[in-house]
């Protein structure tokens, strides 16, 4: 009998309490999540029966899902790549030894300790037509009807609640990026020539490359994940036009709010999709980013 | 504008630099010469990369004058000074290739793209990277990537070029066999060379000039000849040379009010024991009687650690002597003979450790 076999024992032993918890509260959920998603049920969730795994088929096929997918790749748009340009202007900006410095670290960094429900009930009344103080400096359709009720801005404002509300995080992944940068590199650049936006270019979002890797994709998967915001700003409206697949599976006004099956058929489609994109974003920019030495 | 130098000589006026009180650099003059290799000497923390920085433009003086060609260059911007730099750690960019390395000093400059990349290799031919061209530095051996650093400090002429401890990251037979390049890549540039070491080799043997520094001042200035053979200072005297230049206290070798110091190769050895000092015509008054406390065979060399027998009531000091390979070493414990020939002692003022001038010393005797 090999080793490995004698000491199978002892692995499983070891093992045990990650694979019952993982099991417990990640497998099981996940296979009934699947399970459910070929399921009609009734609003309770009981008194299942099959409706055929062509249910999946049919989801991603319906007008519903089509719409939300469409709200959440644009809301993944607008916040991703805004997001990640700001947390390096910010981090960049910080990254000095000044006097005081550690004030605005403090500050650009503290979103990171603000819930999403803080965050949106803030931009909520930032932005309340009649006594925000943002909707008032816009003006226009900021005060009527007001920019999470208008069809055309209301995915833009919960974006810009969302970038505001990461900042924080990306703020703090770029700045320890930035931070293991070898000083030589820039000194270097400067004997030989090269102003500060050519050592930005050169030198600073190269080096930041798996740091931007890192935090785009976990950006991205935030943003297909978002539901606080949606639920809190706008509710999935004004007519579906922030409805996310989030929204579509957990929201008050979604419109298979009260089919389980069908709810989970959209959760396991997103599921699918989000680790087809991280797949994607990985594959395509590995191949472009640089890791040490 | 760049700036250009035609002579391109390096003069610093009284160059201090401190950092939150702490001088690094303490009144520092220095004169290097156009087309001159120049060594900054000195243990770690002496302020030698300091004083270098400044040359390159990466520290401001917090006092005094760098001159760069006859111009005051304290508020020209580093890459407006003509000068390249060697770090310690290659500083190569990791994600590009060597081709590209070595090109963006030109680059930046806006030097056309089938220019400047002919120029690269140009310089990687002269330092024989051209097979490497497509590489990154990640696929290099340290001798490579440092090379690498110097073709990219070439491939735009600079009139000075500044290294900072560029040998000292390569295993030993790489940094000898990468010295011998050096000396050679200077006679052909026909450039100044700055280049600080804490490595006495390097300085004694790619140096025209070597300055010897010591928190943060310059002990001397001479050519690697003079610095070893008239030491101005015990600093000096004991930082260069190894085994170091045996000093010791007044009353051992000779009888002054000033610290006597002598090469280990300038010492000899006598296996048989000195005769009793009083009242014995016979015996040298440099003799000195000793016991051998280690013997190092170094193959080529055998060092001879022996300890005075007369204390004079002080720290009883060892002195090390250095003999030839073939002579008969004596043995640990053997009592033997030390001589001291006077045509090799040096003379240090014992307060302030300045060497005391030959002319002084017999006028004091």
């Amino acid at each position: 009998m090999s080793r490995r076999w004698r000491d199978l024992p002892f692995a499983v032993a070891f093992l045990a309490p990650s694979l019952l918890i993982l099991s417990a509260f990640v497998l099981y959920p996940l296979g009934r999540a699947v399970w459910l998603g070929h399921q009609r049920c009734d609003a309770t969730g009981a008194n299942c029966r099959s409706n055929g795994w062509d249910q999946y088929v049919d989801v991603f096929r319906s007008e519903e899902f089509q719409q939300a997918l469409g709200v959440t790749v644009r809301f993944a748009l607008l916040t991703v790549p805004v997001g990640l340009a700001l947390g390096i202007a910010l981090a960049v900006l910080a990254d000095k030894h000044l006097r005081g410095i550690g004030f605005f670290r403090t500050v650009f960094s503290s979103t990171v300790a603000t819930s999403v429900a803080v965050a949106s009930l803030m931009w909520f009344f930032l932005l309340n037509p009649s006594v925000g103080v943002l909707a008032d400096w816009i003006g226009g359709v900021a005060k009527n009807p007001g920019l999470l009720r208008d069809e055309d801005t209301a995915l833009w404002a919960v974006a810009v609640s969302s970038i505001w509300a990461n900042l924080g995080f990306t703020f703090i992944v770029v700045t320890a990026g930035l931070q293991s940068i070898p000083a030589e590199l820039y000194e270097s650049a400067r004997v030989d020539g090269a102003g500060g936006w050519t050592r930005f270019s050169n030198v600073t979002l190269p080096m930041l490359g798996p740091t931007l890797l890192f935090a785009g994709v976990v950006l991205t998967s935030r943003a297909f994940q978002a539901y606080g915001e949606f639920d809190l700003l706008t509710g999935g409206g004004p007519n579906g036009s922030t409805t996310s697949l989030t929204y579509l599976v957990y929201g008050n006004n979604s419109i298979i709010k009260n089919n389980v099956g069908l709810q989970a058929a959209v959760a396991v489609l997103l599921f699918v999709v989000l680790i087809l994109l991280s797949a994607l974003q990985i594959r395509g920019v590995e191949r472009r980013v640089h890791y040490g030495n | 504008m760049a700036y250009c130098a035609d002579v391109a000589d390096v003069r610093l006026t009284s160059l201090t630099k401190s950092f939150d009180g702490v001088t690094a650099v303490d009144d520092v003059s220095l004169h290097i010469a156009d087309h001159d290799f120049m060594i900054l000497l000195g243990p770690s923390g002496c302020g030698k990369s300091t004083l270098l920085r400044m040359i390159a433009g990466l520290e401001d003086p917090t006092a005094g004058d760098v001159e760069i060609g006859g111009t005051r260059v304290n508020d020209v911007e580093p890459k407006q000074r003509d000068v390249a730099m060697v770090f310690q750690s290659y500083a190569l960019y990791p994600h590009k290739t060597v081709q590209a390395n070595i090109e963006f000093p030109l680059k930046v400059r806006g030097v056309a793209k089938p220019e400047r990349a002919e120029q690269a290799r140009a310089a990687a031919a002269t330092l024989g990277l051209t097979e490497y061209l497509g590489r990154k530095p990640g696929q290099l051996s340290g001798g490579q990537r440092q090379r690498v650093a110097l073709a990219r400090a070439i491939v735009r002429r600079p009139a000075v070029f500044c290294m900072d401890e560029p040998l000292s990251n390569l295993d030993a037979k790489l940094r000898g066999e990468t010295r011998a390049e050096l000396v050679a890549l200077h006679a052909r540039l026909a450039s100044t060379f700055v280049y600080v070491t804490h490595d006495q080799v390097e300085a004694m043997t790619m140096g025209s000039h070597v300055a010897v520094m010591n928190r943060g001042r310059i002990e001397q200035v001479g050519t690697p000849q003079e610095v070893y053979a008239r030491p101005a200072s015990v600093f000096v005297a004991q930082f260069i040379g190894t085994p170091p230049m045996n000093v010791l206290p007044a009353g051992v070798v000779e009888v002054g009010p000033w610290l006597v110091g002598i090469r280990p190769e300038h010492v000899t050895v006598d296996r048989s024991p000195a005769a009793p000092t009083e009242g014995s015509s016979s015996v040298e008054p440099s003799d000195t009687a000793a016991t051998v406390t280690l013997v190092e065979h170094l193959g080529h060399e055998t060092l001879v650690h022996a300890r005075v027998d007369s204390g004079l009531g002080q720290e009883v000091p060892v002195v090390v002597a250095r003999l030839d390979a073939r002579d008969p070493a004596p043995a640990m414990g053997e009592r033997v003979t030390l001589r001291f020939p006077a045509e090799h002692l040096h003379r240090f003022h014992a307060d302030t450790g300045r060497r005391v001038d030959e002319r002084a010393a017999e006028v004091g005797a």
